[in-house]
């Protein structure tokens, strides 16, 4: 059953792979760990699969939000966008977390016109315009993202999930990670525990290795997963769900990732 | 020079120290002679560690008063994430200047703040050192509380720090 389901689940994967491709999506913070003063922390936004060089594409800055321990947003500065990465500053002076975080929820939509392959990708209010009623051989998949980091002033706060697609509950705070240690994570889908999920957690300085090396882990019952940091430094996360419960009306599969950088210092 | 600054130091906490021969514990910290291009003084933590390696006691913290350096306390790793974080600085009677290469040492009366509010038990003396364009060094010295016998324990560092020894008098 649960074979089943890895086979059906990776199967998804593949499909998804061949057709949306995308580099790998990363949220870089220059540091996250910051005295009880605070101060500026500079992220870069990038798609890029070596971890974490800026030789791709750049992420769209103006997708990114902020939300500050107090649960409030906070506006990114210096916005720019180059060939590569955007970038930002920002500033934190409130003690705790701040949950730095790309999420996006559309429709991407594939089918046939005069025998060529059409694709189209918006939000769920913009179907009606952007898919022709009359569409053959039509694919609807409902997309749901979220990249995220995290950098804390002075003793990290707690982080609440939004109930809302894939998400992480850490129970080791994100910015308390040590050389090791072992954190417990758990993962969430619509805010329930996203069992038998793979995590693929790779570190960074991929353009230094011979070999991926990427730790492969799975979720238990409770959504949760358990893992030894092998090294201090930046490490990128990745999970995704195939399912059929999507939200948008008309739509049945529904596709839904995470993303996350940590940083793992030594002890 | 360094070593009679030591001297009127050692003085000074001899005078310090109470008349009345109550237990006590004393840290000495050496911060090394480096021959490296840019020095600067370290940063430099030092701390009662308790079991579950939380903060049972914060006894000093050196770091650079002049303008605003509070922002490089958290290179202080493990002091930082064991409760560092947690304490709003400057803390009278804690937080000090950085210090210059030598001996240090430093008294504490058993029967006063801090250590009068700690629990018997098993604990260790932590001292941390991080140094601009330098290196991180921390040197643990485990000890029991209360304090049966005098006791007197070293612990040497191998970069940032020099010997760093503890001594317990009942």
């Amino acid at each position: 059953m649960k074979n089943t389901l890895v086979i059906l689940a990776s199967l998804g994967a593949t499909l998804v792979s061949l057709d949306a491709r995308a580099a790998r999506a990363w949220l870089l913070p220059s540091q996250t760990v910051l005295a009880n003063s605070g101060g500026w922390v500079a992220v870069d936004a990038a798609m890029a699969d070596d971890l974490f060089s800026v030789n791709q594409g750049a992420m769209n800055a103006d997708a990114v939000s902020i939300t500050g321990p107090d649960g409030k947003p906070v506006a990114p500065q210096n916005v720019a966008k180059s060939r590569t990465r955007s970038t930002f500053d920002l500033e934190l002076r409130q003690p705790g977390t701040y949950r730095i975080s790309v999420v996006d929820d559309g429709v991407m939509a594939r089918w046939e016109e005069d025998g060529k392959p059409k694709r189209w990708r918006g939000t769920a209010s913009e179907m009606a315009t952007g898919i022709p009623a009359n569409a053959a051989k039509l694919e609807v998949e409902q997309m749901q993202r979220r990249v995220e980091t995290f950098v804390s002033v002075g003793a990290p706060s707690a982080l609440t999930p939004s109930g809302k697609g894939l998400e992480l509950v850490p129970l080791r705070h994100p910015n308390d990670l040590y050389v090791g240690e072992t954190a417990r994570l758990r993962f969430l889908l619509d805010g329930k525990p996203a069992r038998d999920l793979e995590i693929a957690i790779i570190a960074g300085g991929t353009r230094y290795r011979d070999a991926p090396d990427e730790m492969r882990l799975e979720t238990d019952a409770n959504g949760e997963i358990s893992v030894t940091w092998p090294a201090a430094g930046h490490y990128w996360l990745d999970a995704s769900v195939q399912d059929e419960s999507a939200t948008v009306p008309n739509v049945k599969r529904r596709r839904a990732s995470y993303n996350a950088t940590f940083e793992v210092l030594t002890q | 020079m360094s070593r009679l600054s030591t001297l009127v130091a050692g003085m000074f906490l001899v005078v310090g120290a109470t008349a009345a021969q109550s237990a006590d514990l004393s840290v000495s910290v050496e911060i090394p002679n480096l021959p490296v291009a840019e020095y600067h003084r370290p940063y430099v933590a030092v701390w009662i560690e308790g079991a579950d390696q939380t903060i049972a006691a914060h006894l000093a913290v050196w770091y650079q008063l002049r303008g605003d350096h509070t922002k490089w306390l958290p290179d202080l790793r493990q002091w930082w994430r064991r409760g560092g974080r947690d304490l709003k600085v400057p803390v009278d009677g804690v937080t000090g200047a950085t210090r210059p290469v030598g001996q240090h040492l430093l008294k504490f009366d058993a029967k006063q703040q801090p250590l009068s509010k700690l629990a018997p038990g098993r604990y260790a003396l932590v001292v941390e050192a991080v140094r601009e364009v330098g290196g991180r060094e921390a040197v643990r010295i485990p000890f029991e509380w209360p304090i049966g016998t005098a006791k007197r324990d070293t612990a040497n560092g191998t970069k940032e720090l020099g010997a760093v020894s503890l001594s317990l008098n009942p």
